[in-house]
């Protein structure tokens, strides 16, 4: 299986990505955290359905679980608007953060989004200034943060979940600055070439990977319950690997992860 | 209340004022007038350099490059130039892109993308850095977010607030997820200049949007916008997609951030160096005691 989606190119992993029958965060929420308990809302505006946040027991460790959930089914895909989140659902995200910081509860997020929602209640509410902060939020978080990407990751929408001390991928996710059709039809006027723009956006999790974009694959050719599995695993050893560090190094390592990427477009020291 | 009708707008100034290589801008030098965008005025290219760029009729603000913003609101003869020689290249081998950057460079934009330094605004010492709109829609590569988080770094550092004026198209899409985690880097920056208690002043300018305005033009402490900007995180043309209707007038301009809660105050180009410097003076650290008491 592995060998199967390895020759997969980028385009039919962005179809597989979205494809209806993908596992979704709440599949792999129930999966890996035993008594999840939802919490709902932003405490400012209303409940984000996009946005699923809560606590559940990681093996012996309590964690803070946030992630965008597309939904099953036609009906429950536009109670939660197809997985693109409203600034609210990344406010609510903000809230469990917070509270996950006051708690020394780590944070685990699952991501799967085509992007952060474009219509007028969204800038209306600031979009942009709700996964800004997330994003500044994230970077000084005092407690271990993990980012998955599970399907599609799509723009700064994705982001706002993924500034972590890890960011993984499965093997068949994708993760993009724009939807690959989006970039055909501004750069080509013609969305048709979308397999070329997915190509070229370099959006595959080898991709990301070799541009040390994210730090891990998950293998995912094995079926659903062994991914999960493998997933506990790891994150269980990661967190206890994050545990030795003091706060300090832990928001040190997470800044320069971020601080290097681009770093192999070798810029000249500062010339004055 | 949104001052609707105050200005009349392009319907989308993100390809009509900016997207265009080949329309002359107002200050190309053989182009001796120039017709507001706004109220069709046609306006001589001498007299818009004394008013700051801003049209004498509707008080439209026009497009203005970076180093030209940079040199009307620090002090004369104070800024000094960081990090000019980090400039964009094709990190992802996009194909077309090297081509791209080779045409942007031609245009009145230069090397330019975005300029860093420090100066003096109203005698106080601070980093400054002034996107160039020119410079394909002043969009952010790893070039923009080094040169961004090196500005911030050494403000952190030097102990300095920040004033940045921001227009931007958005992420550059030829460098792939490499501009998206721009965002991050530049947030990673901003938030270590603020812990340090560090001021920073963003000034919004026609148009702010996509992945800087999801950045570092929303996580100034102090949001100002100039009139009639365009702010948002889509762009209208993708709202309009989405949502298959027509946007209100006056969406997503400044006057409609300040009713929303989002910019802190609308600054005209006449009064921002005096706005600016008032600003910077509130924040000068230190103790002061009061004499008269
Ligand atoms: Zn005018």
């Amino acid at each position: 299986m592995w060998g199967v989606s390895a020759r997969m190119n980028a385009y039919e992993k962005l179809l597989a990505a979205r494809s209806n029958d993908r596992a979704t965060a709440k599949d792999y929420i129930a999966r890996l955290f035993l008594h999840f308990v939802e919490l709902h809302g932003d405490r400012r505006y209303g409940d984000d359905p996009a946005v699923i946040t809560g606590i559940g027991m990681l093996g012996r460790t309590p964690v803070t679980v946030i992630g965008i959930e597309k939904g099953h089914g036609t009906k429950e895909k536009i109670a939660r608007n197809f997985g693109s989140a409203h600034p609210e659902g990344y406010r609510k995200a903000l809230r469990q953060m917070r509270l996950a910081e006051k708690f020394g509860r780590p944070v685990i997020c699952f991501v799967d989004t085509a992007g952060a929602y474009c219509g007028i209640g969204a800038e209306e509410r600031g979009q942009g200034q709700a996964i800004a902060e997330n994003l500044t939020e994230l970077m000084g978080l005092k407690v271990p943060v993990i980012s998955i990407l599970i399907g599609e990751g799509g723009s700064g929408g994705a982001l706002a979940l993924a500034v972590a001390d890890e960011v993984w991928m499965l093997e068949n996710a994708v993760y993009s600055v724009i939807s690959p059709e989006g970039c055909a039809s501004i750069l080509w006027k013609d969305s048709g070439r979308a397999k070329d723009a997915a190509e070229h956006l370099k959006i595959t999790a080898q991709d990301l990977l070799s541009l040390h974009v994210i730090d891990r694959i998950i293998p995912e050719g094995l079926g659903f319950s062994k991914t999960c599995a493998f997933l506990k695993i790891q994150l269980i050893r990661t967190l206890n690997r994050s545990r030795a560090l003091s706060t300090e190094e832990l928001l040190n390592l997470r800044y320069e992860r971020f601080r290097r990427i681009g770093d192999h477009v070798v810029y000249p020291a500062d010339s004055t | 209340m949104i001052r609707r009708g105050l200005f009349k707008h392009p319907k989308n100034d993100l390809e009509g004022e900016i997207g265009h290589d080949r329309t002359p801008g107002p200050f190309v030098p053989e182009n001796l007038c120039v017709t507001c965008p706004s109220c069709r005025k046609l306006l001589f290219r001498d007299a818009l350099a004394d008013t700051s760029d801003v049209c004498p009729r509707c008080g439209w603000h026009f497009r203005m490059s970076a180093r030209r913003r940079i040199a009307l609101i620090s002090d004369e003869g104070t800024f000094r130039e960081q990090d000019a020689d980090v400039v964009s290249q094709n990190p992802l081998h996009f194909p077309g892109y090297d081509e791209k950057i080779k045409r942007a460079r031609r245009t009145e934009a230069g090397k330019d993308e975005v300029v860093c330094g420090i100066c003096r605004i109203g005698g106080l010492k601070c980093c400054v850095f002034a996107m160039e709109p020119a410079f394909m829609m002043g969009s952010m590569g790893t070039a923009v977010g080094e040169k961004i988080t090196r500005l911030f770094e050494h403000a952190t550092k030097a102990g300095l607030p920040v004033v940045g004026f921001t227009v931007s198209g958005g992420a550059r899409m030829q460098e792939g997820i490499l501009a998206l985690m721009q965002m991050a880097k530049t947030s990673g920056a901003v938030r270590r200049h603020s812990d340090a208690g560090l001021l920073y002043i963003a000034v919004l300018t026609n148009p702010t949007t996509g992945g800087v305005t999801a950045s570092f033009a929303m996580e100034a402490d102090i949001i100002l916008a100039e009139p009639g900007a365009l702010v948002g995180f889509a762009g209208p043309r993708v709202i309009e997609q989405t949502i298959r209707q027509k946007l209100p007038q006056g969406f997503q301009r400044a006057e409609f951030l300040l009713e929303k809660g989002f910019v802190d105050q609308i600054s005209n180009r006449k009064t921002q160096k005096q706005l600016i410097s008032r600003l910077l003076e509130f924040h000068v650290g230190g103790e002061r005691t009061d004499e008269r008491l």
